[in-house]
């Protein structure tokens, strides 16, 4: 028995044994990281004693459990690289074992977040690219850095390793930060910040805001409380816009586009060319007006879709490249599609009816009147009011009035031999190129206003990407002509 | 020229109604909450020992229940039947429902994944079942309520085999 289990240990590979000493450090760094500054509470509000038996015995529970965690997870994985099955034994009480057949592996993934890093190690993941998560998967963390290498060189499918420049399609343009402060993060944490603020209000009001006024005076008040939020918004875009893709290259090598980015925590995806079935360009609103868009990619394979389960949409999702100047979002989709101009890029695409843009200046009205509404109560209760409300009802008639005609002139389609291409959106606009091929059905809906209008919003419902794509408020005639063309022998018995 | 001809095509609503004993049963359904809620609340209303007062606590809800209990239950089983109707072509299901919002789903035969007939105690009760036919597209499931079950079942034998010829992504 001895015998057997030391020859099938020779040909079993182990992960790297600082694995222990990897989680070791990792959960010293959260405990420290949540630990100190609770620890640092509990003292100045009960006292020091009790701060420190309630949290250090916690913090060094958590080391401990988490070290041994980590040590059982290294004595129990073990991956063998077979001539035709890469098996992976893994399992601390319950024992899992996978098996993937060599030839269908698709993907092989490796990322570093900063600890890995610091020990040269790397976590890989290796899929077949027809289910991702835990089914059709496996995980190996950690492996030396070169092991890793090591198994993507021999795992995925021999092809030209060489990172030379026809390989290369797009590289990291560190001008590209500039666009991280009109970015949708930015709207976001700047949001986020007010919403902060206004949950602590009955705080800063009652208890601050007199010593506040008092030491700094209302005019830096207004400064801090409107220039405070946009600088965080700033700098936390900046931030993670930095840590995402610093490094940031994206590459053809035999059949597959490779993506790597990260400062901190180093990614590498694998996208198979076959899945691809188009590409969604995305232009948030201070993007936009700055002049760049970002590429997503429309592939199936990333999130088995057959589990129909709605919240799995974002993972669908590929970045091919981050906001970047338009001409050069162009030319990386002309050049990941492999054709002179992107069917994106192309200007014609067919307006939409009137009708579309008298239904977004309704819905412009509708909210000036509901800013009105709740503005003219605001100003009942408080004397500044009717200044904010006259401000307020200027400031969101003109928001309103020109997002609503934006949003109209971003809508439009148009058919192609080989993609279909749709327009719409104005806070973020997303241009989508779908390839005709990979449309399986189409859904038409109406609202009541859509049909006195002769209006219909049309989606194309394919495997891949979000599982559909919309033709926002077409004419509903042209819009079903639309669909008939695009996939013929589908619809014509349906019409009239 | 063209344009103005395409303008006017329109998508013919579907040939098959939903079976008529649907329309209990969606009263039924609905019936089966808002009556034990009024119950409860007007009960609870009248016979705990409380100021007449704080009986509003109860009744103010209950009216609202009877209110949206005369919608769901008198209007809305009704609105169903009317807006709910299905096809099952050589080539594809088509499946529409609404009126207020208006929603046709097509998905083409030969991309179904799966095939699958759905019956709660209270269906099976009515005889009806309930088809879903699934694609490859998350946004893509057409789905029949309200079919006298012996159509359902023929619906999937039919399905089964005309779908067995052939790869469904």
């Amino acid at each position: 028995m001895t015998e057997r289990v030391a020859s099938s240990a020779e040909r079993w590979r182990r992960l790297s044994p600082l694995a222990t000493l990897a989680y070791a450090l990792s959960a010293a760094a959260l405990a420290l990281l949540l630990g100190v500054p609770t620890l640092l509470v509990l003292a100045v509000t009960v006292s020091w004693p009790v701060a420190l038996v309630s949290t250090v015995p916690a913090m060094v529970l958590v080391v401990l459990v988490t070290t041994l965690a980590g040590w059982l997870l290294w004595r129990r994985t073990r991956y063998d690289v077979g001539p035709e099955r890469f098996r992976l034994r893994s399992g601390v009480f319950v024992h899992r074992e996978l098996s993937l057949a060599r030839d269908r592996i698709r993907a092989v993934d490796i990322t570093a977040d900063p600890i890995y890093r610091l020990f040269g190690l790397a976590r890989v993941q290796i899929g077949t690219g027809e289910q991702t998560g835990e089914a059709g998967s496996a995980v190996l963390s950690p492996v030396r850095r070169e092991e890793a290498a090591a198994l993507r060189a021999a795992l995925l499918p021999p092809g030209t390793d060489r990172a030379d420049a026809d390989g290369v399609l797009a590289r990291f343009d560190p001008a590209w930060i500039r666009y991280a402060p009109v970015s949708l993060t930015a709207m976001v944490v700047w949001a986020g910040c007010y919403i902060v603020i206004a949950q602590q209000l009955d705080w800063l009001i009652k208890d601050a805001g007199p010593w506040l006024l008092q030491t700094i005076g209302v005019p830096l008040l207004v400064l801090i409380g409107a220039a405070g939020p946009i600088l965080i918004a700033v700098v936390a875009a900046l931030a993670l816009f930095v840590e995402n893709w610093w490094n940031y290259r994206l590459e053809r090598q035999s059949g597959a586009l490779l993506i790597r980015r990260g400062l901190l925590t180093t990614r590498a995806t694998t996208l198979q060319e076959s899945r691809l079935r188009g590409l969604e360009i995305l232009e948030p609103l201070g993007t936009r007006l700055a002049g760049a868009a970002e590429i997503q990619a429309i592939s199936t394979g990333l999130v088995n879709q057959s589990d129909h389960s709605e919240r799995d949409k974002t993972a669908n999702r590929v970045t091919l490249l981050p906001y970047a100047p338009r001409p050069e979002a162009d030319r990386v989709a002309a050049a990941v599609l492999g054709v002179r101009q992107a069917p994106t890029t192309a200007p014609d695409l067919a307006p939409h009816p009137p009708a579309a843009r008298a239904r977004r200046l309704r819905w412009a009205a509708l909210t000036m009147i509901g800013v009105a509404v709740s503005a003219g109560a605001l100003a009942l209760v408080w004397s500044w009011g009717w200044i904010v409300l006259v401000t307020g009802l200027i400031v969101v008639a003109a928001a309103a009035t020109w997002l609503a005609l934006d949003a109209y002139s971003s809508l439009g389609h148009r058919l192609d031999p080989a993609y279909l291409v749709m327009r719409s959106g104005s806070l973020v606009r997303r241009t989508a190129a779908l390839e005709r091929d990979g449309i399986i059905g189409w859904n038409l809906t109406q609202s009541f206003f859509q049909r006195r209008a002769h209006l219909a919003t049309l989606t194309a419902t394919t495997a891949a990407g979000s599982g559909g794509y919309r033709v926002v408020d077409v004419d509903a005639g042209i819009g079903l002509a639309l669909a008939r063309d695009a996939r013929p022998g589908l619809l014509e018995e349906f019409l009239q | 020229m063209h344009k103005t001809l395409e303008s006017t095509i329109t998508l013919r609503p579907p040939r098959h109604r939903a079976d008529p004993r649907s329309v209990r049963w969606w009263t039924v359904q609905q019936a089966l909450w808002v009556v034990p809620s009024l119950v409860v609340l007007i009960g609870l209303g009248l016979a705990l020992p409380i100021p007449d007062l704080a009986r509003w606590w109860f009744f103010a809800p209950a009216v609202a229940v009877a209110l949206v209990g005369l919608v769901v239950v008198g209007v809305l089983p009704r609105y169903r039947y009317r807006n709910h109707r299905w096809e099952v072509s050589d080539q594809a299901v088509y499946a529409r429902r609404g009126w207020l919002w208006v929603e046709s789903r097509i998905a083409p035969i030969s991309r179904i994944q799966t095939v699958d007939t759905r019956r709660g105690p209270l269906e099976q009760r009515f005889g009806l079942t309930t088809f879903v036919v699934t694609t490859a597209s998350a946004r893509g499931p057409v789905t029949i309520s309200g079919l006298a079950a012996r159509t359902a079942d023929q619906l999937v034998d039919h399905l089964t085999a005309v779908t067995q010829e052939g790869d469904a992504t």
